[in-house]
């Protein structure tokens, strides 16, 4: 791969990640919180920025970690994002305990709780199957794995657009519209590839 | 001929009547009834700390809080009734004391009290009021500002003897 197209992948996933955070640190809402809270929302954007690496990482569309490299590192990264959101939840947890029993309860007022706690059991229940993988048989386990990602991404996507708070408006957006893009071309591509006999050259050791 | 034909007409004109029959039957018992009582929203009683005092204003202010406070059934508005209320703030957070404050309705049974600007919390900017004083059975809502840069909010409470 050219250089220039390798520096400009990472270049871009870099800022796709990298700006909503950085832009969050200028919201006013900041001066109004404790640190914990702050902690607790920063996990939150960190998940939703690994959500985006993941597919990028399992499809091999980043430069260097192709093959068994990227699904070794989409392994640890899935476990980052597990911890990532105990974090999230943990932090809100104790900002506010009965607001976060409510939402872990589905009983709360707000409207994105519940897809956030959804988005949560899916991820905690693919990085748990994940373990079991072998036991499962390759195609059950992709099957599932694609099935609980569909959850976990439309989840934490719909979860953060409508929640108000330290996120910029158009560059959560465009994190959310990027996480959603890069779900659906890994599904159809490795939907495509299954249909094809077992891929060989891209995947040497 | 006593022929029913079952044609389209026919069956929309039926079809209205039972309508009509059946929308009627749900909405007259109510008006029997009168003014309904509000009933507590979820996640309204978060936070809540029993027995704040009735202050002038809480903190500095910059913010109003308003609403009514009427019986259920005739609709009566309610004089001298106890309404708390609290929310996270650019004074405070939720669960702080400072946070916290009541004041009590005039003889038309409103309530305007004086507090801090609210700010989002937990991803919606929103306010608590409660009415626990045990005459009336307790109601704890919690109202969403329609945007941040709100510089009031408004409640209304219909209470149902306790």
């Amino acid at each position: 791969m050219r250089l220039a197209r390798v520096v400009s992948i990472w270049a871009l996933l870099a800022a796709a990640l990298g700006v909503p955070i950085a832009l969050s640190f200028t919201s006013e809402l900041l001066e109004w919180r404790g640190p914990v809270y702050i902690i607790a929302g920063l996990a939150g954007m960190i998940a939703l920025g690994l959500a985006l690496v993941q597919p990028l990482l399992i499809a091999g569309y980043l430069p260097a970690l192709a093959g068994y490299r990227g699904r070794r590192v989409h392994h640890w990264v899935g476990g980052a994002l597990v911890v990532a959101v105990l974090i999230h939840v943990g932090g809100l947890w104790i900002t506010s305990p009965p607001d976060m029993i409510d939402a872990l309860t589905y009983t709360s007022p707000t409207p994105f709780s519940p897809w956030g706690v959804t988005a949560m059991w899916a991820i905690f229940a693919v990085a748990f199957l994940a373990l079991f993988r072998r036991r499962l048989g390759l195609r059950t386990w992709r099957i599932v794995h694609m099935a609980l990602a569909v959850v976990i991404v439309s989840g934490s996507v719909v979860h953060a657009m409508l929640v108000e708070g330290t996120m910029e408006t158009i560059s959560k957006a465009a994190l959310c519209a990027l996480v959603v893009v890069a779900a659906i071309k890994v599904i159809v591509d490795l939907m495509q590839r299954k249909t094809r006999p077992m891929r060989s050259s891209s995947d040497g050791p | 001929m006593n022929l029913v034909v079952l044609n389209r007409r026919n069956l929309l004109a039926a079809s209205g009547c039972a309508l009509a029959a059946g929308v009627s039957a749900l909405v007259l018992p109510a008006r029997a009834q009168g003014v309904a009582p509000t009933a507590s929203m979820s996640g309204g009683a978060n936070n809540y700390r029993k027995g704040a005092p009735v202050v002038e204003r809480i903190g500095k202010g910059g913010f109003w809080m308003t609403g009514t406070v009427r019986r259920a059934g005739d609709g009566a508005p309610l004089a001298g009734q106890r309404v708390q209320i609290w929310a996270h703030t650019v004074e405070g957070q939720e669960h702080e004391p400072q946070s916290h404050g009541a004041t009590l309705t005039d003889k038309n049974g409103v309530f305007r009290l004086e507090m801090p600007q609210i700010i989002p919390i937990f991803g919606q900017p929103h306010g608590h009021l409660a009415y626990d004083s045990g005459e009336f059975k307790s109601v704890f809502l919690r109202p969403v500002m329609r945007s941040a840069k709100d510089k009031s909010l408004e409640a209304h409470f219909v209470l149902q003897p306790a």
